[in-house]
């Protein structure tokens, strides 16, 4: 019994803790100044925590991360595609046009008159003139198979008057202008030559909602990803949520080490995806401006910036956020003390 | 402090592990829990730490209704209680240190808080040069009583162990029991489940034994005639 006491100190004898004992056992309480302090001291312990064990299983968490950054990556390599695109046809002139093909038998005074008379139509805000010689003068040059037309007894060519409406937005007066021309004696055949910006526009638009689409199914394919890792993750800690759990921990408290490792997941994931997007630029910048430049344009590949590199993290760090939440409030209620 | 009135606990598979159990433990006693394994201590203890919920009757803890307690609240229970398990429950991937720290973190108290009582504890129970160390590397005393001290670092009213003494040699065991006697000595509210007879009429405290379920003894055991 002696050798007991000389190891193990009553309690008793520690003199303050008497002191605050003499009332009889109280839980001890903390003040919300404190908790406050121990709360955003145990947010930065559990994060560091968290970022450690990412990092003290290197191989396991580079792939989860790779995964994520492929899936992130593919809608992210889309949209930047498309945005290139649309700046490399930006400049291009999109501005619609008319073009009225004359009757090959149309006498020249009254083609004048008929462009005098559609210089004066408000509708109208340019109306050039190109007789059928000077169309055929044009495709000489332009095509280089002048030679084949002189084995042509006749100019094939009609004279053609180009329009350029004013009011480009609307369709429908657009429309119904070129009904009228059609309308015109003198017309041969009439085309809007708007055909063309329009499929352009369709099909930037087509791009769009197919790399909306995969982003969503494939934001859907990294929260399972990462729900999936937690879960693992929860199963190999299950002893100390028990613990935990019978000290008085909350779920908060239990859930919040996971919730910091998916955030983890997806920044790393983020910040891969970026790299990956920023890979591929750079090994497609060179073949696409020596491309444009044989077309004589100076057109350079845009790459992923500042947007890309806080959205791509910032989105990926919501999403295994978001995943680590699923996955916590699935399986930690499943983990209690029996 | 502890009041049981007309507890059942029917499980699932229609089995009674406990039956009208009515009992009370004033505030700073100090009480033995006994009987044979299935005899419904680990049940009490059970429903006492508001893993379990009693089928019928009511418990009161510290004027607290546990049939009340929604699931939300029952962390905060919790924090006003000390457990002491048979297989300790200590985690091996911290120190010594962090294992007795869990209960004060979880209840969020500043580090320069934290450092102070985990040291009290363990001094108290006798281990303040071991903190740094892993607790797979302590001995089976030494472990539970850092499990000790892990259910009184955070100074709760109720103490409440279960077969502490279950692997220990007499020599430990005693100095465990002494251990809880001097708890108790300052005010704690300590219950043990144990099935050491021997042990537990040698403190010449309350007993409480239970078979099947039912509590068939309640009283202060001599040394030549307790229970069972």
């Amino acid at each position: 019994m002696k050798h007991t006491q000389s190891r193990v100190r009553r309690p008793a004898s520690s003199g303050p803790e008497k002191r605050s004992r003499s009332s009889g056992a109280v839980a001890a309480r903390t003040g919300i100044g404190d908790r406050w302090q121990a709360w955003i001291d145990h947010h930065r312990h559990v994060a560091r925590e968290s970022l450690h064990r990412f990092l003290a299983t290197p191989m396991a968490s580079a792939m989860t991360a790779l995964v994520i950054a492929i899936a992130l990556a593919l809608p992210a390599a889309l949209q930047l595609g498309l945005a290139n695109f649309q700046r490399a046809v930006a400049g291009w002139d999109g501005q619609p046009q008319i073009s009225v093909f004359l009757h090959k038998d149309a006498r020249a005074a009254v083609v004048e008159s008929f462009a005098t008379k559609l210089r004066g139509d408000p509708a109208i805000a340019e109306v050039t003139y190109i007789s059928s010689e000077e169309a055929l003068a044009e495709f000489e040059q332009a095509s280089g198979l002048g030679d084949l037309l002189v084995g042509l007894d006749a100019n094939p060519l009609p004279a053609v008057l180009l329009l350029r409406p004013r009011d480009t937005g609307n369709s429908e007066k657009m429309q119904a202008l070129v009904e009228n021309l059609r309308d015109h004696a003198l017309s041969d055949s009439v085309v809007l030559d708007l055909a063309w910006v329009q499929r352009l526009t369709q099909l930037t638009e087509l791009g769009q909602r197919l790399s909306a689409g995969l982003a969503l199914l494939l934001a859907l394919g990294v929260i399972l990803v990462v729900v999936n890792t937690i879960r693992l993750h929860i199963e190999s800690r299950r002893e100390e949520i028990l613990v935990v759990k019978l000290v008085g921990g909350t779920n908060a408290f239990v859930r919040r080490p996971f919730l910091y490792s998916g955030l983890c997941y997806g920044a790393f994931g983020g910040l891969l995806a970026w790299c990956l997007l920023l890979g591929a630029v750079l090994l497609l910048s060179g073949p696409i401006s020596s491309l444009s430049s044989s077309y004589g344009s100076s057109y350079t590949l845009a790459g992923p910036g500042i947007s890309y590199f806080t959205g791509l993290i910032g989105g990926a760090a919501l999403l295994g956020l978001l995943g680590a939440w699923l996955a916590a409030s699935r399986h930690l209620r499943a983990i209690e003390p029996s | 402090m502890i009041t049981f009135d007309n507890v059942n606990k029917r499980y699932a598979s229609g089995q009674d592990a406990l039956v009208r159990i009515s009992l009370e433990i004033p505030r700073g006693d100090m009480v033995f829990l006994t009987g044979h394994s299935g005899a419904g201590k680990s049940t009490l203890l059970r429903l006492l730490t508001a893993i379990e919920r009693p089928t019928k009757g009511s418990i009161l803890v510290a004027g607290q209704n546990l049939n009340r307690l929604r699931n939300s609240q029952i962390p905060y229970y919790r924090r006003n209680l000390g457990i002491v398990f048979q297989n300790h429950q200590l985690l091996f991937d911290r120190s010594v240190f962090d294992n007795i720290a869990l209960p004060l973190a979880v209840a969020g108290c500043s580090k320069r808080e934290v450092g102070r009582r985990v040291r009290a504890a363990l001094d108290k129970v006798g281990l303040l040069q071991k903190e740094k160390e892993n607790p797979i590397t302590l001995s089976g005393g030494e472990q539970q009583r850092v499990g000790i001290a892990r259910a009184v670092v955070n100074k709760p009213a109720i103490l409440v162990a279960d077969e502490p003494t279950g692997n220990l040699d007499p020599q430990l065991s005693q100095e465990i029991m002494q251990l809880f006697r001097d708890f108790n000595a300052v005010g704690v509210t300590v219950l043990v489940a144990s099935h050491d007879l021997e042990l537990i009429a040698r403190m010449r405290r309350r007993v409480l034994t239970l078979q099947a379920g039912q509590l068939i003894y309640d009283g202060v055991p001599s040394r030549e005639a307790h229970p069972v």
